[in-house]
């Protein structure tokens, strides 16, 4: 049996199948790596030295920079692009961060409306003085 | 487009309802998309831990909160860490791409260092609210903590030991397709995990002293 398929496996093994994956180049990962560095030491050294005053201002920054390295990562250490795999991860990303922001943005929103609305008079104080 | 092929007679005359021969797969050749799918699905669970942070998370129930708990220059090392393991895996990816086994093993074996750097910091942080009463039965925003940080740190855990085991491989094997294969995978894994704790340094532990 082994003898048959030699031929077939010889040829099939010196073909080198593409695995479609997306390799980066050295460059790929020291831009990544810097930017990353960048794009952690400034909302790191924003909450630690309180250089804004507003708080929710801060939280703003804080969030876009947070968003800004998610994408950093995706594009220069997971490779990510359009071509890979056909297309199929990129659709499959799709469909994550559509289930994602349903989900936080539901829950987030359902349960700080259970909280607020449900019982308007119930702050701490209150509930000291309940039976 | 089909019906307008005009098929050999051998096969029109026995009509077939399976394919006598298997197409041709290259092995593997749909592992990397299947470990993308994995790695989606576990976006989704951390995705719902974030979620139940975020509702949990400003429940203190007359505990401590964030401001008294995070030190945030030890979470900062921690990310450093982290960031430095990411890196240091990428340069291991670059020497199995130029089959240097000697330096892929070097990387890898720094990657696992920083790995477990990581975990030592945070198992001390873990110890140290534990010490300071911050368990996770103390309250809503601390059962949330733990469990979302928790399930990061367990991720970080089970990456390692597949660390090692790859490297066990590629030391006894070498760099054939399969542990490439590998590598491969378990950098998807190494880097994601390092997208997830963008989401827990920013969400946890910054806004949380912003609170």
């Amino acid at each position: 049996m082994t003898a048959h398929d030699t031929p077939n496996a010889a040829a099939h093994g010196d073909h080198h199948h593409d695995d479609g994956a997306a390799h980066g180049s050295r460059r790929d990962y020291m831009v990544g790596f810097l930017l990353s560095v960048v794009l952690t030491a400034i909302p790191f050294w924003l909450v630690m030295s309180g250089t804004i005053q507003s708080k929710q201002v801060t939280a703003f920054i804080v969030m876009g920079f947070a968003v800004v390295q998610i994408v950093v990562h995706m594009v220069y250490f997971l490779h990510m692009n359009s071509k890979s795999e056909g297309g199929w991860t990129v659709m499959a990303m799709i469909f994550t961060i559509v289930v994602i922001v349903i989900a936080l943005s539901g829950s987030l929103w359902v349960m700080y409306h259970l909280n607020t609305n449900m019982m308007p008079t119930m702050t701490p104080e209150a509930m000291k003085n309940m039976p | 487009m089909s019906s307008a092929n005009i098929l050999p007679e051998a096969e029109t005359t026995v009509p077939s309802f399976y394919l006598s021969d298997d197409p041709d797969h290259a092995e593997g050749g749909s592992t990397m998309l299947g470990f993308w799918l994995y790695l989606m699905s576990d976006c989704l669970l951390f995705a719902m831990l974030f979620a139940t942070y975020g509702v949990l998370g400003a429940n203190y129930a007359a505990g401590p909160s964030p401001k008294d708990l995070f030190e945030l220059p030890l979470v900062a090392v921690n990310t450093a860490m982290l960031l430095f393991s990411s890196i240091t895996y990428g340069f291991a990816m670059l020497s199995t791409q130029e089959n240097d086994k000697r330096s892929t093993l070097i990387w890898l074996g720094l990657t696992g260092l920083f790995g477990l750097a990581f975990l030592g910091i945070e198992l001390h942080e873990f110890h140290s609210l534990i010490h300071d009463g911050a368990t996770p039965q103390r309250s809503a925003f601390l059962s949330s903590f733990f469990t979302l940080v928790g399930t990061h740190g367990l991720h970080v855990t089970f990456g390692l030991i597949w660390l090692v085991t790859l490297m066990t491989q590629v030391g006894k094997h070498g760099l054939i397709p399969a542990n490439k294969r590998r590598l491969m995978c378990l950098s998807l894994f190494w880097h994601f995990l390092d997208v997830i704790w963008i989401g827990v340094f920013t969400f946890v532990y910054l806004l949380g002293m912003l609170r």
